[in-house]
């Protein structure tokens, strides 16, 4: 019955090895890249909480060297910056994402507009604190939490702008016009019934750029600076999460890098959840990002 | 596409305050635009003393002395494009393989979870890879791997010398885990987008399972991988906290990966904010410039390779 | 090469489907199929959307396995030989039952040779002189070599729609194939190119046993010599209603739902 044509032709045993090796190696790149997670936020977990203590949330750092101390005005530094670059950043952001949708579709200008959005989300985070240093440290003549907050404002803008073109456009243009229909000027369509329609992905947008920006450093290095001290006036140096988990990784004391795992747990925790809340919130969209 | 706007009309006062909304959200997107292009110009001004004083040669010079006021940017430049070369060496690689496992060959049910985990890697701040590679990365790294390689390649001079931990090559490990989610993520998206009748077209060939990967799925998905790759080049070139952590700080060309180096973005982290004189600065705001220069020509690279997979004619049709 | 001889194509394999049924995830697709499908005669398979024509064919060459959560019960002999007994290898299978789509799929990336060539040179059947001449042979027998010899090197895309399908017949013929099944193959392309392809699919059927999903009944009966004719039940699940000779199904069916689809009383 059975004839040559029914065996697999020469190769084939070679080419089924090579099949599944290949197939091993994906599930062992996948692997890797799941193991370097969990060895990453493991240490994280492991290390940051049994360091952290009631002191972390409560008091400010001790001069260096000496044990105690905490981070709580750095939490509610990063709290105050980040809200800073959502003030100075959401209505620019918003904006410019409500011209690139609703006016500029295809135009040149928004095309422009559109690929230097995207240049800037390319821009390093350190280069852009050196800007913000030049608008507003210079000029100020100090270090203060405004200059922090501006330079992750910039670092949100190209982030929100897209986010919200992205999610306007996904709303048909039956809607528009049926708002139209009723007699409404297009700007009410675009900010009572566009704008609403729309509000769940914009959200998530807004709030994936903010957990970027909450958790960065380089650009608050000569921004912000860092406070050992409480301090709650937007023009003066302020302490935020991650400048004083660098600081003290990079200290010589076996207490301070105990915080710094602390405070990178807490800075974690505080990144992953505005994350899945973002995600959340997404889900409920039909777009993706 | 484009909404028709209510133009020719009869001007009413609605239409007016149609215009003036128009016109704000217009100068808000001109303020993004103009945003990107003001980063650029302030650089280079702030950059003009340093550039002045030692012309181009600013990039070509292996000096930095801040005592002596004597400034070159070459080994910054060489540490940046090191590590993140390193990283893109190591983890695309991986970042592909992965983007490869979750489109086609995991089962339902793991996808997602990998997913999200994969995805979840992009969310953590540099601080805390840095963190992570000081205290835990980089002594594994100097007792075991670096030990290993210094046997197998040591004929080679870049794998030569004492093992420090900190380093340039710790460096582009830490960089290619950072690298791997955000390629690994948007790669798994652009395998998908490849449609379904591709890979089954191969399958009824009697192609096997990576046989269809390799010649339908793969070729597809090319230029798209392609542009994902050299936009985490643009990351990891730009990426501060985390390789500033663990590079080791030592402005020099070192022969061996294994030594110590700088970065671009780590020298402007670790110098800005206590550098006193001028030129320092000025130096420093050149480096700066630089790194814009490089970041900003990698990026446009990758969008033209990105744009022209999503825009751009796709065959089948 | 102990492999079969490109000049003589093999004799075309008879194809026996017994007891078969079909699901994705939970939904049943296909219940309890019996058909026994001649060798070297052009079988059509009819049926409204949604009957399970198409899962039908997929079964055939185990392609509906590849749909996530799919799963087939039942046997299909190949030349008597079971195609879902355990340690069959689906790639085997395929490559001995073509197969080609609703909508032409040239590989965008390859050009129109490459497009041919792929299936041989992965299947070792062939290589330099002799696949170049495995190519141009495939080319011609699906009646588009004097269309392309000179377009070898563009991309599979760059054809019109009629001549891509019939790339992707000469694709599929190039790897040799004991059976052809053709999933709607028709459907994307126009009344000139759908007859080509009908002319073509008569003139391979002495040499190849033929499968030709259509959902049109003038398309079944110009081209196939044997017709089955599947409806889907009350409970959604693709059966086979009659099977038969074209001629006789379309003239005098014996059952009154065949009756009723080919006048044109359902859907």
């Amino acid at each position: 019955m059975t004839s040559h044509r029914y065996v697999p032709t020469g190769n084939y045993r070679r080419r089924k090895a090579t099949s599944l090796i290949a197939q091993g190696v994906m599930v062992l790149a996948a692997g890797l890249s799941v193991g370097a997670l969990f060895a990453v936020l493991g240490f994280v977990f492991v290390q940051g909480i049994s360091g952290l203590d009631l002191n972390l949330l409560t008091q400010t750092p001790k001069p260096p060297g000496e044990a105690g101390g905490g981070m709580a005005n750095a939490i509610v530094g990063t709290f105050i910056v980040v809200v800073l670059a959502c003030v100075l950043s959401l209505p620019v952001g918003v904006g410019a994402g409500i011209y690139l949708a609703e006016y500029g579709r295809t135009g040149l200008l928004a095309q422009l507009i559109r690929f230097m959005s995207d240049v800037l989300t390319g821009v390093p985070s350190v280069v852009v604190g050196l800007f913000a240093y030049t608008v507003l440290v210079l000029p100020l003549g100090h270090f203060s939490a405004l200059a922090g907050g501006f330079a992750l404002g910039v670092i949100m803008l190209p982030t929100v702008t897209r986010a919200t073109e992205e999610m306007l456009r996904q709303v048909p243009d039956s809607i528009r016009e049926a708002a139209l229909a009723l007699g409404f000027e297009q700007w009410k369509v675009t900010l009572r019934v566009v704008l609403p329609t729309a509000f769940n992905g914009v959200l998530t947008g807004i709030l994936l750029a903010v957990a970027r920006a909450a958790g960065e450093t380089a650009p608050l290095l000569f921004t912000a600076f860092g406070n050992p001290f409480w301090n709650l006036d937007p023009t003066q140096p302020m302490a935020a999460l991650p400048l004083q988990i660098f600081v003290y990784a990079i200290s010589p004391y076996d207490d301070w890098h105990r915080q710094a795992w602390a405070g990178a747990f807490l800075l974690v925790a505080l990144v992953l959840a505005v994350s899945v809340v973002a995600r959340i919130l997404g889900r409920r969209t039909p777009a993706r990002f | 596409m484009t909404f028709p706007r209510i133009a020719g009309r009869p001007v009413a006062r609605s239409q007016l305050a149609d215009a003036v909304f128009e016109l704000l959200v217009a100068a808000l997107g001109l303020g993004v635009l103009g945003l990107a292009v003001a980063i650029g110009l302030n650089l280079a001004g702030e950059a003009g003393p340093a550039l002045g004083q030692f012309g181009p040669a600013f990039f070509a010079r292996s000096i930095w002395d801040p005592v002596r006021e004597e400034f070159g940017a070459l080994p910054f430049i060489y540490g940046t494009l090191a590590t993140s070369f390193l990283a893109l060496l190591i983890g695309s690689p991986v970042a592909l393989a992965t983007a490869i496992f979750l489109a086609e060959l995991a089962p339902g049910w793991l996808k997602g979870p990998i997913s999200y985990l994969v995805e979840l890697l992009a969310a953590i701040p540099s601080v805390v890879y840095g963190l992570w590679g000081l205290f835990v990365l980089a002594p594994v790294l100097r007792t075991t791997v670096q030990p290993a390689l210094g046997n197998w390649l040591g004929f080679l001079p870049l794998f030569q010398g004492p093992f420090y931990g900190v380093g340039i090559f710790t460096g582009g490990v830490i960089l290619a885990i950072m690298v791997i989610p955000s390629i690994a993520a948007v790669s798994r998206d652009v395998i998908r987008a490849v449609p379904n009748d591709q890979r089954e077209a191969m399958l009824a060939l009697g192609a096997t399972r990576w046989e269809t990967i390799r010649y339908a799925v793969l070729p597809a998905a090319r230029s798209g991988i392609i542009g994902l790759g050299v936009l985490g080049l643009g990351r990891a070139l730009g990426e501060t906290m985390a390789v500033t952590m663990v590079i080791g700080n030592r402005p020099e060309i070192p022969a061996s990966l294994f030594a110590p180096g700088y970065t671009m973005a780590a020298v402007i982290a670790n110098e800005f904010a206590e550098a006193t004189s001028d030129l320092h600065l000025s130096a420093l705001f050149g480096v700066g410039f630089g790194l814009f220069l490089l970041t900003l020509l990698v990026n446009i690279l990758a969008r033209l390779l990105v744009w022209r997979v999503a825009w751009g004619p796709v065959g089948g049709e | 090469m102990a492999g079969p001889s490109l000049q003589t194509p093999v004799r075309p394999a008879s194809l026996r489907v017994e007891g078969l049924s079909a699901w994705y995830g939970r939904r049943q697709a296909l219940r309890n199929i019996n058909l026994e499908i001649v060798p070297g005669q052009i079988t059509a398979v009819i049926g409204p959307s949604g009957c399970g024509k198409s899962t039908l064919v997929r079964c055939l060459n185990r392609l509906h396995e590849v749909v996530p959560g799919a799963r087939v019960e039942g046997r299909v002999l190949l030349n008597g030989e079971d195609i879902y007994a355990p340690g069959v290898d689906p790639v085997v299978v395929r490559r001995r039952v073509g197969m080609v789509f609703q909508r032409p799929n040239p590989f965008p990336t390859m050009s129109v040779f490459e497009n041919v060539a792929i299936g041989p040179r992965l299947n070792g059947l062939a290589r330099g002189a002799e696949l170049e001449e495995l190519v141009v042979r495939s080319l011609k027998l699906a009646a588009l070599w004097d269309e392309v010899k000179d377009k070898l090197h563009l991309p599979g895309t760059a054809l019109s729609g009629g001549q891509q399908q019939r790339l992707c017949i000469a694709r599929a013929l190039a790897v040799n194939p004991e059976v052809l099944l053709l999933d709607e193959p028709t459907t994307a392309l126009d009344p000139i190119s759908t007859l080509k392809i009908e002319d073509l699919l008569r003139q391979l059927k002495t040499e190849y046993t033929i499968v030709i999903v259509t959902h049109n009944m003038q398309q079944a009966a110009r081209v196939s010599d044997f017709t089955a004719f599947m409806l889907a039940g009350d409970d959604l699940v693709g059966e086979l209603v009659e099977f038969g000779p074209t001629r006789q199904l379309f003239t005098n069916p014996r059952d009154p739902r065949t009756e009723a689809y080919i006048t044109g009383r359902f859907g």
